[in-house]
């Protein structure tokens, strides 16, 4: 006979592999399964906890009228229209500053620096992400509320701008890091190609890696905007906490979730406040999940173009 | 008889990539429109010689290049504007890489690089060198789609295209043919010998006929030196000077 039968150790061996792999398979599929079921537990929870108040709730009023009076002895109202735009504004304006410096400073680190300077850079910036965000509300409970105090014509240093100004600076360190990652990931040869062609760093970075690189970049942004739309206790310290529709940068504002962090310790539990509250936290969840579609489709059109 | 300024002439020429010296001081010319076949056995330093042309060595980390190439006479290394050294210089990589662009894109990125907008210039830029490169017409109704998507192939002849895209004066050519079938090759081997007219060229290439139809001079490179450069003929003749370029072009090598 001129095969020789395969060894038996060999034949056990690839049955016990098989079962391993199987093991494995099914550990994987149930960690990605799990993430889709915390969603959902998380959202159900809330929703459990906030959906008495459903139904007796005047909707339109709850969400466009700026009246939020919880604890009213005669009127209660819960009108959180002021809130979701206090929110959307300090988000819209913490991403207007941060989205164009968090996108340099990628770009910056990635593509035009080397070396020591890089690497000092990537620390520096990983650093900034680590910072507690308490300890940013300090900031700008004693640094920036100073500073525009003194330097703005601000009567208040606690407002808008105070709060946007935060959140940019720890929205920033996100889209850096992500923003480089998606960069990084772009081959050298898409950049040598390009050298060879004569274009400039800079033709190369505009014309090559913008768009080689565009779906790591938005989901960088994305999640600078997230950062910025869940953050709690430093917007609570920095954006004053007033119930106010703001017109203009210097207007103190309140956000949603700085409201469920001050409020929710102080509602009985079961009460339609506290119900209130949650019914804000689904708010927040739609928000959430409205950006991420928003941006999964722009995705998918660009992709399509 | 006038010898003319070389297009470019290369005086002892090292690089090394960190520790490791892959050309050894070269020297060597090419005159304005020739055709130049380098060949020579993996590792030689054939890409490398390329990339010193057009500096996009210089890309490398860890590589340190000395010596003088002179591109119409004027040292590389003194030139302010490398960007527009590049762009007087085509090139093809022996591993297409096709920007991750649109086709119309990619062939009309350099022009864009070097300034061009014009809408009509650029089109026809586009067409007449997807002809050069013998790729138009599989192409011509799908210049929006991604460059990136077209088969191996039709990538290589993409980054042709693009190289000619600059209206370079040196062509450098890096294994061009590997993944493109025998006809278009022929055909893209005509476009060069159109070329010659106004260009100069450098063909890296493991097809000993290919460098046997083509060119002008031939050398033998081996282990990053010039083991022997001449006229073709003689190197693909009986009698080359040194024994082990006969040897290698008769694949008894080794």
């Amino acid at each position: 006979m001129s095969v020789p039968p395969a060894s038996p150790a060999r034949q056990t061996r690839s049955a016990l592999a098989l079962w391993g792999e199987r093991a494995v398979e099914l550990l994987i599929r149930l960690s990605g399964v799990s993430a889709v079921l915390f969603v959902f537990g998380i959202f159900l929870f809330v929703f459990i906890e906030g959906a008495p108040l459903i139904t007796d709730l005047d909707w339109s009023k709850a969400i466009f009228s700026p009246d939020w009076y919880p604890t009213s002895r005669e009127n209660v109202r819960y009108g959180v229209g002021a809130m979701i735009i206090g929110t959307l504004s300090v988000t819209g304006l913490a991403m207007v500053i941060a989205v164009p410096f968090g996108l340099g400073a990628a770009f910056f680190v990635s593509e035009f620096c080397s070396g020591t300077l890089r690497e000092t850079l990537k620390v520096v910036i990983e650093l900034l992400a680590a910072i507690p965000s308490i300890v940013w509300g300090f900031i700008g409970l004693s640094v920036v509320n100073h500073l525009i105090q003194r330097f703005l014509p601000a009567p208040v240093g606690l407002n808008l701008l105070n709060a946007a100004l935060l959140l940019a600076l720890m929205s920033v360190p996100i889209i850096v890091s992500i923003g480089e990652d998606a960069l990084k990931a772009v081959p050298d040869s898409y950049r040598e190609a390009a050298l060879a062609l004569g274009a400039t760093r800079w033709q190369i970075a505009w014309r090559v890696l913008l768009p080689a690189a565009r779906n790591g970049l938005l989901a960088a942004v994305l999640l600078g905007v997230g950062r910025a739309i869940g953050e709690t206790m430093a917007v609570l310290m920095a954006t004053g906490h007033a119930v106010n529709i703001p017109t203009s940068l210097f207007d103190p504002i309140r956000t949603l979730t700085a409201t469920i962090a001050a409020e929710l310790g102080e509602t009985a539990v079961g009460s339609p406040h506290y119900r209130m509250l949650f019914l804000i936290g689904l708010m927040l969840f739609t928000i959430t999940f409205a950006v991420n579609l928003l941006a999964d489709l722009a995705v998918r059109g660009v992709r399509r173009q | 008889m006038v010898t003319p300024t070389p297009k470019i002439s290369v005086e002892n020429l090292r690089l090394s990539y960190g520790h490791k010296e892959v050309l050894h001081g070269v020297s060597f010319a090419i005159a304005p429109n020739e055709i130049l076949a380098v060949i020579g056995p993996a590792q030689s330093g054939k890409t490398s010689l390329l990339r010193c042309i057009n500096r996009t060595v210089e890309f490398t980390p860890g590589a340190v290049m000395s010596g003088t190439v002179r591109v119409d006479g004027e040292d590389l290394m003194r030139m302010a504007d490398v960007y527009g050294l590049r762009r007087r210089i085509g090139m093809v990589a022996p591993l297409p890489v096709g920007l991750p662009l649109t086709i119309y894109d990619n062939v009309a990125f350099a022009p864009r690089c070097a300034g061009l907008t014009a809408k009509a210039e650029l089109d026809a830029r586009v067409e007449t060198c997807l002809r050069q490169a013998a790729l138009w017409d599989e192409v011509k109704d799908r210049l929006d789609s991604l460059g990136t998507k077209l088969s191996g192939g039709q990538q290589q002849r993409l980054t042709i295209a693009r190289a000619l895209s600059h209206d370079p004066e040196i062509l450098c050519l890096d294994e061009f043919s590997i993944a493109i079938d025998p006809v278009t090759t022929m055909r893209i081997e005509d476009v060069l010998q159109e070329l010659r007219a106004h260009v100069t060229i450098v063909l890296v290439t493991n097809l000993t006929q290919q460098a046997r139809r083509l060119a002008d001079r031939t050398m033998f490179l081996w282990n990053g030196d010039i083991v022997e450069m001449a006229d073709t003929d003689v190197i693909f003749g009986d009698t080359p000077r040194d024994r082990r370029t006969f040897d290698y072009v008769n694949g008894v090598f080794g």
